[in-house]
């Protein structure tokens, strides 16, 4: 009783959201069985990529209480320059054109971030007109460099970042280290809380964990191994998921280990508290708006990649998305709350409903809907379980 | 607040920039000389000569308005005094900004306790002071210390210390913040109305803790309303009326009425005007 209680006040943070999710994956696999196939499913985690990095960028803000409306087509400025940069033209190699693009989208949040807190602006607006302006700057470069409102990649590498696949072999390694390294983590935590007496978990909660952790990653490798081709052999892990795994790694170690993550959590919860701790808040907000950028550069890669060049019209509800996803997985948009683990958990809902209800060919007017309705209920959730939250 | 020093005026003129020899200086831990702190045309608080000693009590009084706030604050380093002099220890310092004053060992509890309620307990008292190992945070190191500084002060009313700030009672959360100061080995603590919004048993866990602080030779300064809790802790008083400090001694020297007397009218006929300086 009482844990069903912790539950709904939200104590446990992420299981309303993984228990909805079971849900839609147990009612999509009944109408259609090819929803769980190896193929699909790996081509799901392929299509949340960019949910899941967008949602990554904006939780920085997030967790400020600011936010970031511009990560859509700053992503699509990103996008576009990594395409011209390594386009036949320009012949630029692959990493200089993406360090390039980093540094572009990085540059941008930070400008918007210097514009906010100089001019003592909301961020809401600020990102406002950033959305118009880049979206017009994606459309200036693209106008101006392609042909017919859009730019082709031929570059290999840029390709495989979203259709390129890892070995079998590399892809067990990749999981067996993982899980490893997880594990070691986790125990070692354990242990020198009990070396130094402090109170700590029941040992099974942590053998249950890494038990748990170990079927994921078994689970995963046999899925992303198996053969999900027709004709030809197509089987192993696709780039994309280790580079979701590595920001999702780096964001989580920077909110939860360093000074500059306390502090964003410090800001978000009580600002002028920050301020009378010595806390130079204006640069962690720039820091967050920076670190914003950063990763809304690595979605533009995975972006490019993914749509096989750039648009002038790319998707105008991207940012919405980003939004969606960080909000979805749990993060409050009031600020002070949140995990760069809300993000991956509500970028892969959304992209089930979206691969689910296509698959039981149900239109986008209806996909819109059930999106809607899925982020309202996460919003009440957060609502509810800001009410009552006890513990981290 | 007014440009009219108000009757205490005379009183206060009599000491102004300290002179060689002050003996306030020699024995106080903070000695304010003439601080005097305007917004534009508004006084504030005017003339202002206190002596705040080592491991006592000192009780700021003074009806709203009075000026205690604007006081505490130009300590605090949240203003700059307009004019005066801050002798720490005897020697004269200047307080630009919060991390002035807490560098010197100044501490100030303020009235909405500057906590944050999404952060837990630990991560609440090491706030902008977090211990790192190799660049990461070191939490079993700041849990350790939490847990020894609450117990040094008999804290012992949290069920854990991971607990978020934000589910704790008034009290707890005025016993964190109280803690916070401590253990930083802040010299004096400045407590802004710390039983304002207590019940009765968590008032008497406050105002044992700031006994408690005294004892271990912390300078206290307490601005609070309620008088039977000021007859209760402080070893010294201090009354503002209109910006002027009007008057300040041990706490022997008043009683209910002519504390209230002093606090409603500024001037009291049965306390003699103790002007610290002179």
């Amino acid at each position: 009783m009482g844990q069903v209680r912790k539950l709904w006040r939200g104590d446990s943070g992420m299981v309303p959201i993984v228990l909805g999710l079971a849900i839609l994956v147990v009612y999509f696999q009944v109408r259609n069985s090819v929803f769980l196939s190896a193929g699909n499913v790996t081509n799901l985690f392929v299509q949340a990529t960019v949910f899941i990095l967008l949602g990554m960028a904006e939780i920085w803000l997030l967790l400020l209480g600011d936010i970031d409306l511009s990560v859509g087509y700053t992503m699509g400025v990103g996008a576009a320059i990594t395409v011209i940069l390594v386009d036949h033209q320009f012949h630029w190699p692959w990493y200089a054109a993406f360090a390039v693009t980093l540094l572009a989208t990085t540059g941008i949040a930070t400008l918007q971030g210097l514009i906010v807190i100089f001019f003592r602006l909301p961020s809401f607006i600020v990102t406002l007109a950033g959305l118009l302006f880049w979206e017009g700057m994606l459309i200036n470069l693209v106008d101006h460099q392609g042909i017919g409102g859009s730019i082709s990649n031929e570059n290999k590498v840029l390709y495989n970042l979203v259709n390129g696949n890892f070995t079998t072999l590399f892809t067990w390694i990749f999981m067996v280290v993982v899980v490893l390294f997880m594990a070691q983590s986790m125990v070692r935590a354990d242990q020198r809380r009990r070396a130094s007496g402090l109170v700590t978990r029941a040992r099974m909660v942590l053998v249950f964990k890494i038990g748990a952790l170990a079927v994921a990653g078994i689970v995963l490798a046999l899925l992303f191994n198996a053969n999900r081709g027709t004709f030809i052999v197509l089987q192993g892990m696709p780039y994309a998921i280790p580079i979701d795994f590595a920001v999702l790694a780096a964001g989580s170690v920077i909110l939860t280990k360093t000074k500059a993550g306390r502090y964003i959590y410090a800001i978000g919860g009580n600002s002028e508290a920050a301020r009378r701790s010595g806390i130079n808040v204006n640069r962690y907000r720039l820091l967050a708006f920076a670190l914003t950028g950063l990763t809304t550069g690595i979605a533009s890669l995975l972006y490019a990649s993914r749509l096989g060049g750039i648009s002038d019209n790319i998707d105008s509800s991207l940012v919405l998305y980003a939004v969606a996803s960080a909000v979805i997985g749990g993060t409050s948009l009031f600020g002070g709350r949140g995990k760069m683990i809300h993000a991956v958990i509500g970028g892969i809902v959304i992209a089930t409903i979206y691969n689910g209800m296509a698959l039981i060919s149900i239109g986008p007017a209806t996909q819109y809907m059930a999106i809607a309705l899925v982020l309202l209920a996460a919003v009440t959730i957060d609502s509810i379980a800001r009410r009552g939250s006890t513990t981290n | 607040m007014t440009n009219n020093p108000g009757p205490s005026g005379s009183m206060a003129s009599n000491s102004g920039p300290t002179s060689p020899g002050d003996p306030g200086l020699s024995t106080s831990l903070l000695s304010l000389r003439g601080i005097s702190k305007n917004f534009g045309a508004v006084q504030a608080v005017e003339n202002i000569n206190l002596d705040i000693p080592p491991g006592q009590v000192t009780a700021l009084m003074g009806d709203n308005g009075a000026g205690k706030s604007v006081l505490i604050k130009t300590i605090s380093g949240i203003w700059a005094p307009s004019s005066g002099q801050m002798f720490w220890k005897g020697q004269e310092v200047h307080i630009h900004t919060p991390r002035d004053s807490e560098h010197l060992g100044i501490a100030t509890v303020y009235q909405d306790l500057a906590l944050c309620d999404n952060l837990d307990i630990v991560q609440n008292m090491f706030l902008g002071h977090e211990k790192t190992k190799v660049g990461l945070l070191d939490e079993i190191k700041m849990e350790l210390t939490t847990k020894q500084t609450l117990a040094d002060l008999s804290v012992s009313t949290v069920k854990s210390v991971r607990q978020l700030v934000g589910s704790l009672s008034g009290g707890q959360r005025q016993a964190i913040a109280v803690a916070r100061a401590v253990m930083r080995d802040s010299q004096l603590v400045i407590m802004d109305e710390p039983t304002a919004a207590l019940g009765v048993s968590q008032t008497a866990q406050v105002l044992s803790l700031i006994k408690r602080l005294a004892e271990r030779g912390i300078a206290v300064l307490v601005i609070s309303h309620n008088l039977n809790d000021v007859f209760q802790v402080a070893d010294r008083a201090a009354v503002m009326y209109l910006g002027s400090l009007v008057s300040s001694g041990p706490i022997s020297n008043y009683d209910t009425s002519s504390a209230v007397e002093l606090i409603t009218t500024g001037e009291s006929s049965r306390v003699p005007p103790t002007v610290v300086a002179s």
